[in-house]
């Protein structure tokens, strides 16, 4: 996995609660068998109609947010299936930062794997973010953990062992292998 | 924490962890919030050919090995056809992925049961009937309603591929702790056949919210629980992931042993009963243990269920009406939105009767209701009657020896005689992963999960009920209030 770096993007907003990981990448792109290539069906059935047109109500469609990396959105983001593809579709996009005032729990863990920063801010914060003209930068800073526009600079939290990894681009299952020690004892000890 | 008082009083899901820790995160960094990450063991692995083939092609090209392929077992279910098995597979996609995890196991040496075994199924009814899911375990699949399992006071919960290779490489998970949230269901029922486990799910989602559970584990308790099969329990653990929680507990009792009892991957003898003796002393939640939020419903009102609606919180009374976005949103602007365009996707207007929705399709299957007693309770309203002649109507059980022991009890004449379709088994129509999809504007009546827009195909709208609710609407083209019929 690639080290995450500082970010300096303009933000896609999409203002809706409770988006749902079938909306994300629907199931008929669940097929195949590698991680990569799943961007062009992100939101696939939102940003195309039945005869497979581009639709124009929908905000990914809008040529001025093309080739953004930070997408702003409500509550409960990423919810239902546990579909990974969810993350790596939206990173294969060009999404790096989801900012959120809550994510469901297993698009939350997912989101590390492929190097993708969720970021979870107060309503207050993230209503702040949606204000903002559509031309503003902000820059998304893991290692001060700091989103900053030219005007304002919010902090955010971040569990340390998950930043840290972001941050080197640790393989989290190198790691984990690191302590067969741990595990091999566990086993013993519980009789596993 | 780092030492566990004895004295502490503790949820039964603080005990199922405390039996799991491998690495204390605190041990390692600790966060703002002084919760690290915690090294976790997990027992038990269920794989399906969704979500794993990129987790075996990274062990592949890594060197990786599965540490523990007696732990993990793995079946076809998601993509798998439902019709005639003795058939070529059509989706050649499908076909590719089915095989390519035939090919991953048998290269792993894990077990699998094959699309020709007769302990194929959906993941979540296989590991239960086979006894492979236990009390007192950590159970992971690449699957959310991995939640189904914590009926049996497992801690079992959905991952994402990369984790799946976690598992497959180290037998543990990276977790912060989540918090315990207490469900009480009071009251009693008044009927039920007609008033099922599905319709109490339902209207707890309704209570606390599609994310009312995320960062918990909620445990249902109370003497209606206690007094419902393993199945029944297993349809409320199942739609825990509808909550938003990371998984569902009911404490194992009397009813959990028996049901356990013998199965294929079961402890046998006195080893068994050794255990059960543990399992009943210890996996319960203390007296005076600390739950971070609690809940209580009552069922003595509880009517059937059926979701109106593009999320599983979106249900009413079968006796109600469709609700206006202001009813729904209860002040809430983004909520409002949320059900304005909700009924737009569900071409329904507010205040339309429930009973007056008509439908096209019905579908009784998926890990929530897919079981024998599903299908028993189905066809107590089917038995002598007719399908409409506007609806098609499928049933998939939800493993093979589901189908096979209801065909001994003659379900399957039954269905086939009012004009049902008889499949084999699959997730199928709950994700239309497989053939079987809603067509655009297709309405169903539908035993899953999942309300979500497009989720059993591309425009189609689901309606979230009960197998018996199911059933009687296919007889008569629309939702009906049940406890009229049994």
């Amino acid at each position: 996995m690639d080290s995450f770096k500082t970010i300096k993007s303009k933000i896609t907003p999409l203002d809706i609660i409770n988006v749902d990981t079938d909306q994300i990448i629907p199931k008929q792109f669940l097929k195949l068998v590698q991680k990569t290539g799943y961007g062009n069906f992100l939101f696939y059935d939102w940003r195309f109609d039945q005869k497979n047109k581009l639709r124009n109500d929908f905000i990914l469609n809008d040529p001025k947010y093309a080739e953004r990396s930070i997408l702003l959105t409500r509550e409960n983001f990423g919810c239902g299936s546990s579909r990974e593809h969810a993350v790596w579709a939206l990173f294969d996009y060009g999404f790096r930062v989801i900012i959120a005032p809550s994510f469901a729990d297993i698009f939350f863990n997912n989101c590390f794997k492929t190097g993708m920063l969720p970021i979870v801010l107060e309503s207050a914060e993230i209503d702040y973010f949606f204000s903002l003209d559509s031309d503003i930068y902000v820059e998304v800073n893991l290692m001060e953990q700091t989103l900053s526009t030219d005007k304002k600079i919010i902090n955010f939290k971040i569990d340390p062992m998950k930043r840290r990894m972001l941050l080197e681009g640790t393989d989290e299952i190198d790691y984990t292998l690191q302590l067969e020690d741990r595990i091999t004892n566990y086993e013993k000890r519980y009789h596993r | 924490m780092d030492y566990i008082s004895p004295s502490m009083q503790r949820t039964l899901f603080d005990k199922i962890w405390d039996e799991h820790i491998v690495v204390n995160g605190n041990q390692i960094e600790k966060d703002s919030n002084g919760l690290g990450q915690t090294l976790i063991y997990i027992d038990r692995h269920l794989v399906h050919e969704v979500t794993s083939p990129q987790a075996f092609e990274s062990l592949h090209q890594r060197g990786r090995k599965v540490r523990r392929p007696d732990s993990t077992i793995a079946t076809v279910d998601h993509n798998v056809p439902t019709n005639d098995r003795s058939l070529p597979m059509v989706d050649q996609t499908s076909k590719i992925q089915i095989e390519t995890l035939t090919r991953n196991c048998r290269e792993f040496g894990i077990t699998i049961f094959d699309i020709d075994s007769p302990y194929q199924g959906i993941v979540h009814v296989i590991g239960p009937e086979l006894g492979f899911t236990l009390p007192g375990t950590t159970i992971v699949c690449g699957d959310s309603h991995t939640s189904t399992h914590g009926a049996f006071g497992a801690f079992a919960f959905g991952i994402g591929t990369t984790e799946v290779e976690h598992v497959l490489a180290t037998q543990c998970l990276w977790m912060s702790k989540p918090k315990s949230f207490l469900v009480n269901i009071e009251g009693t029922r008044r009927n039920p056949h007609a008033i099922t486990s599905k319709d109490i799910i339902l209207s707890i989602i309704q209570k606390i919210g599609i994310d009312g559970g995320t960062g918990t584990v909620l445990e249902y308790k109370g003497k209606l629980i206690s007094e419902l099969s393993m199945e029944q329990r297993m349809t409320i653990c199942n739609m825990s992931i509808e909550a938003g929680a990371r998984a569902g507990l009911i404490a194992p009792d009397e009813t959990t042993f028996e049901y356990l009892r013998g199965r294929k991957y079961a402890p046998k003898g006195e080893y068994y009963e050794e255990l059960v003796e543990s399992w009943r002393n210890n996996l319960k939640s203390d007296p005076n243990s600390v739950f971070h939020k609690i809940e209580t419903l009552n069922a003595d009102q509880l009517a059937p269920q059926v979701s109106w609606g593009t999320n599983p919180s979106m249900v009413s009374d079968v006796t109600g009406n469709v609700p206006h976005p202001d009813e729904f949103a209860k002040g809430n602007e983004n909520e409002r939105k949320l059900a304005i365009r909700a009924l737009q996707y569900m071409d329904l207007q507010p205040g339309t009767p429930i009973t007056d929705i008509k439908i096209d399709r019905v579908f009784i299957g998926s890990c929530t209701n897919s079981r024998l007693e599903d299908l028993i309770e189905a066809s107590l309203v089917v038995k002598g009657r007719k399908v409409s002649a506007q609806v098609r109507a499928m049933i998939v059980p939800g493993s093979q020896q589901v189908k096979i022991q209801a065909e001994k009890l003659g379900l399957n004449k039954i269905f086939k005689e009012a004009g049902f379709e008889w499949r084999e088994s699959g997730c199928s129509m709950c994700l239309g992963m497989n053939p079987d999809i809603l067509a655009p504007g297709e309405r169903c009546a539908s035993t899953s999960n999942r309300n979500f827009e497009g989720r059993q195909g591309t425009g189609g709208r689901t309606h979230l009920v009960s197998p018996i609710m199911a059933a009687a609407a296919a007889i008569q083209g629309h939702f009906v209030d049940v406890r009229e019929w049994v």
